[in-house]
């Protein structure tokens, strides 16, 4: 397994994306192909599952390395993840056999079979093989918490390296019904390449923000207006009677979704929409925070679907009757996408906005929160739909995000890997009593050298802690930006924000002056 | 009267009317090591080893009276037998022993029991009282051989340089920096150091320590060659401007601290490396083992679960001096 904890060093100490696809691909040409397999499983969700307890893991660990449950405690304080505590803490290895990660992973799996006191003796001899970095991905093998610093995506990318094949078809691959034990390296990754091409999405062409004055465009009757709604951004395709949903990042997402398999019967066949899914209940869009759920969880409950229902917003057609249209005016794809129209209640066409000077626009994008919008897209009326993000022809107009004076309340601790730093903060404004409530917790927009000043003061200043969380001193205001707020009956604030992050640390500024709850209420209007 | 106490000033001895490593100035100061935690400014008369001088005068200047001895000397003052001995941690860091009527007492300053091959190596002196440093008091700290630490570094660097980076190490100027440098791989490529690093190893090689050369990185000497060379700085500099002068660069950082992820991916340097000047949790177990010490008092870092863990282990020892160290300086305390 030393290889893989090697992998696991190199992705854990590097942020950089280019850094961890070199480090991957490097390990690919060396691991064997069933811990490709096995690694390429757990980058793509689909981990090995939990064979022990965190807590029986404890007690055995207690019992090796002869140490008493304080001790043991102080330091998981200190270090702020169980596996890795457990694997410091063991005396020091005898060394022995090198094992693959496979190996392990078939090894800890042969272990649900066993009675009690062998898996101990198993696991008590795997631990005395080991050194510590390697103990430590052993002991997330066995609790099932496994995660390695990448993303899907990022995987992808190293695999189509790799393997010399195209990024999406590499994708196409790895979304079908697939795990370890069932198939090799070869049979994943070599096979069916037809159903693949079959499945491929057009390179998303993004718009540009648009800084400037929208005068500076020119005359106004060469553009298209939209309202830029804010949901993920997608493909939907219809070819040989079969559907497929691609977000921006190139991920398959048709299972996610499963409003739109009704398309396959009202959508003509050899069709490719741009649009973006949208969270959509009473004729309103929903805040896409609200979409999360589904996203991560492995299948789609009957109550998501009832709770957050999508529609698709349809913005281009990309493909028709079996035809790429890209290379022709967005004009005449629109009139193309308009005879879509009556489609049925999940597809919906992107509104056209009749537009008639800048000054009218600028006053449409500022009314872009009544329509729970995010501004306007200003598209050139003779556009061709290219790829990627390119400036001149596609523009989003936003609207500028709200912001508010809050007062620092509470701080949070990172987790393992962020140990001892406050990362998270909770910011509160003033309520009509004249106390302090709570509306919003972020961490993002804080520089790390804010970060260590920050968790030294808070320590100082601490008030009371509740596990990982203090409260502190209302002392510091914070300037706070976010991009939406909506009603919510979780929060005591009867407020959540979308996109929250920090944009200024007022070191001068005075507590009492800080925003009111009033304010963000005026906001919701 | 006990023969030390823990005053606002730091350890004293009433006997002989000295303090050691006092932390606010005193008249006569027994210092343990170099580092600026321990041999503090404004003492009006400092007493340390040969080896520790040099430094500790470069530091201080020509100021205060700097009186040495070598290892294992013995003074006397008002008939306290004092001596200084190995503590391993820095070229000439100390553990300083005090007698009087029978009684020994031991106070180990910082100290490690691994040989670096750079301070003279650590021995065991047996006492009644031992009074030892905890910074890494907790059994998560177990430190990798140096030599192997000292491959993951070369390879680093070999792997920046192939990739025509810079590699840039925090260290210490006094003590990991030396001792990463005297184990760097000089086939690799050059090595240049920042201003402070250089002038420290300045004094500690006019004293006769074997360095490879590892000039000034100045604009002028980086010119040729910068791309592959290995950089040795205090962390400071590396969050300042100084580091501007270099182009593509990878930083590395080397500390005990590393031995955990969390803290690895909180620094921000890409890469870590566990290396510490302190003895690990065996080490400090070993260390206090053989001293015989009947009783232990426990000073910096973990100094409650240290103790708490020796009363464990049937050996009496209490925290020692917790009112006047509180949360920050430890988190300044040289490692
Ligand atoms: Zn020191
Ligand atoms: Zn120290």
């Amino acid at each position: 397994m030393k290889n893989f904890a090697q992998l696991f060093a190199q992705l854990d100490q590097t942020a950089k994306a280019p850094e961890k696809v070199a480090a991957l691909v490097s390990y690919f040409e060396s691991a064997e192909a069933s811990d490709k397999l096995w690694t390429i499983a757990m980058l793509s969700r689909r981990p090995p599952g939990r064979v022990l307890t965190t807590a029986v893991l404890r007690k055995w660990a207690l019992e090796y390395a002869n140490l008493p449950n304080w001790l043991f405690e102080e330091s998981y304080k200190m270090v702020g993840d169980l596996a890795e505590t457990i694997a410091l803490i063991l005396p020091p290895a005898a060394g022995g056999e090198e094992h693959t990660l496979s190996y392990w992973i078939d090894f800890a799996r042969a272990l649900a079979e066993n009675e009690e006191s062998e898996k101990k003796h198993a696991v008590f001899k795997a631990w005395s093989y080991m050194p510590p970095d390697e103990r430590f991905l052993f002991n997330k093998l066995l609790t099932g918490g496994l995660r390695l610093g990448m993303s899907q995506k990022l995987m992808i990318m190293a695999l189509a390296q790799h393997t010399g094949l195209e990024e999406n078809l590499v994708a196409h691959r790895l979304i079908s019904e697939w795990s370890p034990d069932e198939s090799s390296f070869e049979e994943l990754l070599f096979q069916g390449e037809e159903e693949a091409a079959l499945s491929k999405p057009y390179p998303f062409f993004l718009a540009y923000p648009l800084e400037q004055d929208p005068q500076k465009l020119g005359e106004v009757h060469e553009w298209q207006f939209e309202r830029k709604w804010e949901g993920i951004r997608a493909q939907l395709i219809i070819r040989q009677g079969q559907l497929f949903v691609w977000s921006r990042a190139e991920e398959l997402l048709t299972d996610k979704f499963p409003e739109y398999h009704s398309l396959l019967e009202s959508l003509p066949n050899g069709i490719a929409l741009d649009g973006e899914i949208l969270p959509f209940k009473d004729g309103q869009p929903l805040p896409l925070n609200e979409l999360h759920t589904r996203l991560v969880r492995k299948s789609v409950t009957k109550k998501a679907l009832q709770e957050t229902p999508v529609i698709f917003k349809a913005y281009d057609v990309l493909e028709w009757q079996g035809s790429d249209l890209r290379t022709k005016p967005l004009t005449a794809r629109r009139e193309l996408l308009e005879q879509l129209a009556p489609a049925g209640e999940v597809l919906h066409v992107s509104e056209l906005l009749e537009i008639e000077s800048w000054e009218e626009a600028m006053q449409e994008r500022d009314k872009a929160r009544e329509y729970h919008c995010g501004g306007l897209m200003i598209k050139r009326k003779s556009s061709p739909y290219r790829s990627g993000r390119k400036q001149g022809d596609w523009w989003k107009y936003k609207v500028p995000p709200f912001t508010i004076d809050a007062v620092l309340l509470y701080a949070q601790r990172g987790d393992g890997r962020k140990a001892n730093l406050y990362t998270e903060f909770t910011f509160a404004v003033w309520d009509e009593e004249g106390q302090l409530v709570p509306f919003t917790k972020t961490g993002s927009g804080l520089t790390e050298s804010e970060l260590f000043e920050l968790t030294e003061w808070v320590r100082k200043n601490t008030v009371e802690r509740f596990g990982p969380v203090r409260s502190v001193k209302p002392e510091f205001v914070f300037e706070i930006e976010f991009d939406g707020i909506d009603r919510s009956t979780r929060h005591k604030s009867g407020v959540t924000l979308r996109a929250p992050r920090v944009v200024r640390w007022r070191r001068d500024g005075k507590v009492e002056e800080a925003g009111r709850l009033t304010g963000l209420r005026e906001m919701l209007k | 009267m006990a023969l030390l106490e823990f005053t606002d000033k730091g350890i004293y001895c009433p006997q002989a009317n000295v303090y050691i490593d006092p932390w606010k100035p005193v008249s006569r100061a027994l210092i343990t090591h170099g580092h600026a935690d321990h041999a503090r400014w404004g003492n009006k008369y400092y007493l340390c080893t040969h080896q520790a001088k040099p430094v500790i005068q470069y530091r201080l200047g020509n100021g205060p009276r700097i009186e040495s001895v070598a290892y294992g000397e013995e003074r006397t003052i008002n008939g306290v037998q004092i001596s200084f001995h190995p503590a391993g941690h820095i070229v000439g860091s100390a553990q300083i022993r005090l007698e009087y009527q029978g009684e020994v007492w031991v106070v180990s300053g910082d100290y490690k029991t691994e040989h670096d091959g750079i301070a003279t190596p650590f021995e065991p002196v047996k006492c009644n009282v031992f009074i030892t440093e905890s910074t890494f008091g907790l059994p998560v700290f177990r430190w990798k051989p140096q030599r192997e630490v000292m491959q993951e570094i070369n390879d680093w660097w070999r792997g920046n340089a192939k990739e025509g980076k810079t590699s840039i190490m925090m260290a210490y100027s006094l003590g990991k920096a030396q001792r990463i440098l005297k184990y760097l791989d000089t086939r690799i490529g050059k090595i240049f150091t920042h201003g402070a690093v250089e002038s420290v190893n300045k004094v500690l090689q006019s004293q006769g320590l074997k360095l490879p050369p590892a000039p000034k990185a100045t604009i002028d000497n980086l010119r040729n060659g910068m791309e592959s060379s290995f950089v040795i700085a205090p962390p400071s500099a590396v969050n300042s401007n100084w580091v501007h002068r270099f182009k593509e660069y990878s930083t590395g950082f080397a500390s005990g601290w590393m031995a955990m992820n969390g803290t690895r991916s909180r620094r921000s340097a890409d890469r870590g490396f566990m290396l510490s000047d302190h003895a690990d949790w065996d080490g400090l177990n070993e260390a206090v083992l053989a001293t015989g010490a009947e009783k232990v008092y426990v000073m910096h870092g973990y100094t409650s679960q240290f103790a708490k863990w020796l009363n464990e282990q049937g050996i009496w020892a209490a925290e020692m001096g917790s009112e006047y160290h509180g949360e920050q300086s430890e988190e300044t305390h040289t490692e």
